[in-house]
C-alpha cells in the first residue's frame, strides 16, 4: 500500500501537471458523462432526418438549421435575446445600488449578503407559482387593492410580458448582486480618500474609481444574468402564457409535444451560439477597454 | 510674524464613545517639516484625518484652521492640501501618468498643462516618465510606486503635504534614502510637511518638530533635541529612545537640580521638576549613552555617583550595553562604544563591583502621566 502510495508521490512530484489532473478528474469527468456526451449527442441529433415518433432516423441533413432561419422562429430569437437584455440591464440597475449598500454596511454586510440568498431556500419553480398567486386577477395584489378601494375591477396582469419581465429580474437579481457586491468589497477604501483629496465629488469618484474597478464585478453578474434568461422556459411559461414565447419554450414544445427531436436540439445549439458569441463579445471589449486604459 | 498655517484649537474627537483625540491644541508654522509620533492606537492617525477632513471634530470639540479660516466643515478637497497614504492608494485601474493627472484633471486644469506638470512631477520624484509613464501601478516596486503617491500629490503644489506613515512598507535602505528624500523636498518648494508615524528614529532624522502623542493626548511637542534630551514624561523617554529610571523622594533645590534621595540612601542630582515639593516621590531619567561607568573611588565628584554591580553585558556590535544592579534595587544600563575593552574582561565578569557615573545635567525629573 505505502509502496504504491509512495510509488505515486515520487512520480507525481516529477510531473507537477499529473496531479492537476489527479486533481481536476472527478469533475472533468462528472461533466464529460453528464454534459459533454449529452451535447454531442444532441449537436450529432441535430443534423439527422426526424423519427416519426420522436427521436431520429439515419441520414444527414441541414434542414433544422435552415428552418430555423424561418421568420417566425428568427422572431422567436430576437424577443428572447431582448428580454434577457432587458432582464440583465434592470437586474443590473436595481443590483448595483444594493451590492454597493452592502459592501458598505460594516457589520451588518454578513447578514444582508445572507439576505440576498435567502431566496434560494425555495426552489425557482415553487416561487414562480408563488408570484402567479400574487399577479392572479383573484391574487393577494388585487385584493389588497380592492379592499383599499383604490380600484374598482382586478387588474389583469397575468399572463402578460411585465410579469415575465418582473419574474425574470426576480429569479436572477441575487447572481447580478452577489459578483458586484465581491468586487465593490475589494476595493480599498482609500482609493476613494485619496480621489476625495484630489478634488473628486462623490460623482466622479463613483465614475472614475468606483465604477471602473468594479467592472470585472458588473460583467459577472451580467453572463451570470443574461445566459440563464436567455434559456429560461419555466417564467415564461408560468407568467406570460401564449402571449410570451422565449427560445426555451420552443425547445421544450420540440422535444415534448411536436416530436421534433432534431428541430429542438437545433434551436439549442442557435442559442448556445448566441451565448457564446455575446459572452465572447463582453469580454473582448471589457479586455479592449482595460488595454486602452482611460 | 506670519500665521500659523495649520493650527488646532482644543480639538476632540470622539468614535463610539471612546476619545481618539482628546483636547489637543498645536500649530504648524509654513515650510515646517511636522511629525506626529506614537504607537499604534495613540490618535496620530486621527489627528492627520481631522487635518485631511476625513473626520470632523466633535460637537464643540475645537477647531481645525487652515491658513487662518476654520475647516471643521470643509470637505478635503477644499482644503489646499495634498496627502500620501499608507498603502500608497495608488488608482489600480490607471497607469502612472493617469494617476498623477487625476487631480488635475478633477481641477479643470488645460490638458497641456496637465502633460507638462505631470512631467515635471515625476522628474522631482526621480522617476523618468517615457520609462514608467504608461506603466500600470502593478507593473513598479514599492519605492517606485512610493514616488508616484508623492508624485501624485505634489503636482497639485498644496499649501500642506500630509503623509500617513509613507515609508512603512518599504525596507531599511530605501526608507532612509527615502527620509533624506522628503527632507530635501520640503526645503526646496517651501511645502508644509505633516508626517504621521511610529518610528521614532524616522521622526528624529527628519522633522523641525515633533508631537509625541500618547493616549489621545499630545505627551510632548518640540524639537528632536528637546524631545530627545529634555523628554517630560516616562511614556516620551521610553518611546524614543532607550532611558534609565530611577525613583527618589524630593529633598531640597540645589541651584538648577532637584536633589532626590533613593531608597537605599544615595542622593542623585537632576534637571527640571521645578513645580515638585518636598517629600515627593518622583521618577528620573537618564539616557544610557549618558551614564559611564567607573572603578569604584575613581568617580569625578560633579557626577551623580551609583554603586552596584556589574549584573550584564550585551554585546552589540559597535556599543557595548552594561547592565549595572544597583543596591535598594533597579538596574542602570550604561552604552558604550565598543573599543575592545572586552579583550582584558577580568573588569567585566559579572557580579564585579563598578559606579554607574553621569552628570545631572543628564538627568530629567519627570512630570506625572495624566490619567
Amino acid at each position: 500500500m505505502s509502496g504504491v502510495r509512495l510509488a505515486w508521490l515520487r512520480w507525481s512530484a516529477r510531473r507537477p501537471d499529473a496531479r492537476a489532473w489527479g486533481l481536476m478528474l472527478p469533475g472533468t469527468g462528472w461533466l464529460l458523462v453528464f454534459f459533454m456526451i449529452p451535447l454531442l449527442l444532441m449537436l450529432v441529433y441535430s443534423f439527422m432526418p426526424k423519427g416519426m415518433y420522436g427521436g431520429v432516423v439515419a441520414g444527414f441533413t441541414f434542414e433544422h438549421y435552415l428552418r430555423f432561419f424561418d421568420p417566425l422562429y428568427l422572431k422567436i430569437l430576437v424577443t428572447t435575446v431582448l428580454y434577457a437584455a432587458a432582464c440583465t440591464v434592470l437586474s443590473l440597475l436595481m443590483g448595483y445600488p444594493v451590492a454597493y449598500v452592502i459592501s458598505r454596511a460594516g457589520p451588518w454586510k454578513n447578514l444582508l449578503v445572507f439576505l440576498v440568498i435567502v431566496p434560494f431556500w425555495t426552489s425557482f419553480l415553487v416561487r414562480t407559482y408563488a408570484m402567479m398567486f400574487l399577479l392572479a386577477d383573484e391574487g393577494l395584489i388585487n385584493k389588497v387593492l380592492l379592499a383599499l378601494h383604490l380600484i374598482e375591477a382586478p387588474i389583469a396582469m397575468l399572463p402578460s410580458t411585465s410579469a415575465v419581465m418582473a419574474g425574470l429580474v426576480y429569479g436572477f437579481l441575487p447572481f447580478m448582486v452577489l459578483p458586484i457586491y465581491g468586487s465593490l468589497e475589494k476595493l480599498d477604501p482609500s482609493l476613494l480618500e485619496a480621489a476625495e483629496v484630489l478634488g473628486a465629488k462623490p460623482f466622479a469618484r463613483f465614475m472614475k474609481i468606483v465604477l471602473p474597478l468594479s467592472m470585472p464585478g458588473v460583467v459577472a453578474g451580467s453572463l451570470l444574468v443574461f445566459i440563464p434568461a436567455l434559456g429560461s422556459y419555466l417564467t415564461s411559461d408560468l407568467l406570460g402564457g401564449a402571449k410570451t414565447f422565449m427560445i426555451g419554450n420552443l425547445v421544450q414544445q420540440q422535444f415534448m409535444k411536436a416530436n421534433n427531436w432534431p428541430f429542438g436540439s437545433a434551436a439549442s445549439f442557435v442559442v448556445m451560439a448566441v451565448v457564446l458569441a455575446a459572452v465572447f463579445g463582453f469580454l473582448r471589449q471589457r479586455d479592449n477597454s482595460e488595454a486602452g486604459g482611460l | 510674524m506670519a500665521s500659523p498655517v495649520v493650527e488646532f484649537k482644543n480639538v476632540s474627537k470622539t468614535f463610539g464613545g471612546q476619545k481618539a483625540v482628546r483636547n489637543i491644541s498645536f500649530h504648524i508654522e509654513k515650510g515646517e517639516f511636522f511629525s506626529i509620533l506614537g504607537p499604534s492606537g495613540c490618535g496620530k492617525t486621527t489627528n492627520l484625518r481631522l487635518l485631511a477632513g476625513f473626520e470632523t471634530p466633535d460637537e464643540d470639540g475645537g477647531e481645525v484652521r487652515i491658513l487662518d479660516r476654520v475647516v471643521n466643515h470643509d470637505r478635503p478637497y477644499e482644503r489646499k492640501l495634498a496627502m500620501v497614504f499608507q498603502n500608497y492608494a495608488l488608482f489600480p485601474h490607471l497607469t502612472v501618468e493617469k494617476n498623477v493627472a487625476f487631480g488635475l484633471e478633477q481641477r479643470g486644469t488645460p490638458k497641456a498643462e496637465i502633460v507638462s506638470r505631470v512631467k515635471g512631477a515625476l522628474e522631482m520624484v526621480r522617476l523618468d516618465p517615457d520609462q514608467f509613464g504608461r506603466r500600470p501601478p502593478a507593473a513598479l516596486s514599492g519605492g517606485q510606486r512610493q514616488r508616484v503617491a508623492l508624485a501624485r500629490a505634489l503636482v497639485l503644489e498644496p499649501s500642506i503635504l500630509l503623509l500617513d506613515e509613507p515609508l512603512g512598507a518599504l525596507d531599511l535602505k530605501l526608507r532612509k534614502e527615502m527620509q533624506l528624500e522628503l527632507k530635501s523636498l520640503n526645503r526646496r518648494l517651501g511645502i508644509t510637511f505633516v508626517y504621521v508615524t511610529h518610528d521614532q528614529e524616522e521622526a528624529l532624522t527628519m522633522s523641525d518638530r515633533i508631537a509625541v502623542m500618547d493616549n489621545a493626548r499630545i505627551a510632548q511637542l518640540g524639537s528632536p533635541a528637546q524631545i530627545y534630551e529634555q523628554p517630560r514624561t516616562a511614556f516620551v523617554a521610553r518611546f524614543i529612545g532607550e532611558s534609565n529610571f530611577c525613583e527618589g523622594v524630593v529633598q531640597q533645590r540645589d541651584g538648577a537640580w532637584m536633589v532626590i534621595q533613593r531608597a537605599d540612601g544615595s542622593l542623585v542630582r537632576a534637571r527640571g521638576g521645578e513645580d515638585r515639593t518636598a517629600g515627593e516621590t518622583v521618577k528620573i531619567a537618564v539616557r544610557p549613552e549618558r551614564v559611564e561607568l567607573c572603578q569604584p573611588g575613581a568617580a569625578p565628584a560633579t557626577h551623580n555617583v551609583l554603586p552596584g554591580s556589574i549584573r550584564q553585558v550585551v554585546y552589540r556590535g559597535e556599543m557595548l550595553h552594561v547592565r549595572v544592579a544597583l543596591p535598594g534595587g533597579g538596574d542602570m544600563v550604561a552604552a558604550m562604544r565598543n573599543e575592545g575593552q572586552l579583550r582584558t574582561p577580568v573588569s567585566w565578569q559579572e557580579g564585579a563591583a563598578c559606579v554607574a557615573v553621569f552628570h545631572p545635567d543628564d538627568a530629567r525629573v519627570l512630570e506625572e502621566e495624566p490619567k
